[in-house]
């Protein structure tokens, strides 16, 4: 669904790659927006080119990556369109690609740490407690 | 040249609507100005976030108004 009028709206990108953990990316970003944490958007069209999604990418107010692994493939996508994303990735979560559980509680689980972290990192602080996007280097 | 203005009826789409139609005017450039409130339509488009200005079928901004200077350049190519 299409947003409006909000200048802070947060749009989310998930990887959505072939792995477990692409998986597990996918269904974490589809849980947060049925949270409400934001509003979810489509990489694909990002890296199609197609004018719609590169300029919603553009005009979010926060735009919030979540990656399977430390490819970052939908971080980098963004960075190529000049989008800095808030960028979390799954396999900082402990998990490991090729052997993650792509299970309901592991999703909810997720789920959980990045919007708490998200929380975190609004408050002003410079790293969330967990999924920082880092890749274990903070 | 075909301007569409993408929005739901909000008062930014309205704001929108208003710097284009004097962009338009004010650079003499023909053009017809449309505005696309279904919500399917939008979409349709790849746009999530409202206002969006589109220029002959290419979305040229979406979830902020430009100014009037930009509209004029962007229209002006």
């Amino acid at each position: 669904m299409a947003d409006c009028c909000s200048n802070d709206i947060t749009v989310l990108y998930s990887c959505s790659g072939a792995a477990d953990v692409g998986e597990i990316a996918d269904r974490v970003t589809r849980e947060l927006r049925g949270r409400n944490f934001g509003t979810m958007s489509c990489l694909a069209g990002i890296g199609a080119g197609i004018s719609g999604y590169v300029q919603t990418a553009k005009g979010a107010g926060r735009a919030v990556s979540i990656d399977g692994c430390a490819t970052l493939c939908a971080r980098k996508n963004l960075e190529r369109i000049g989008v800095s994303p808030e960028s979390y990735v799954v396999t900082d979560f402990g998990l490991q690609k090729g052997a993650a559980p792509v299970t309901d509680d592991t999703v909810r689980d997720i789920a959980d740490r990045v919007a708490s972290g998200a929380a975190f990192m609004n408050k002003g602080n410079s790293a969330p407690a967990s999924g920082c996007g880092c890749g274990g280097k903070c | 040249m075909k301007l569409e203005i993408l929005g739901t009826g909000c008062a930014k789409c309205e704001k929108l609507e208003e710097l284009a139609r004097r962009a338009v005017s004010e650079t003499g450039i023909e053009a017809e100005i449309v505005k696309v409130k279904d919500i399917n339509d939008i979409i349709d488009y790849g746009v999530m976030i409202t206002p969006a200005l589109v220029m002959d079928g290419e979305v040229i901004t979406s979830g902020r108004i430009p100014t009037l200077d930009e509209i004029k350049k962007m229209i002006g190519k």
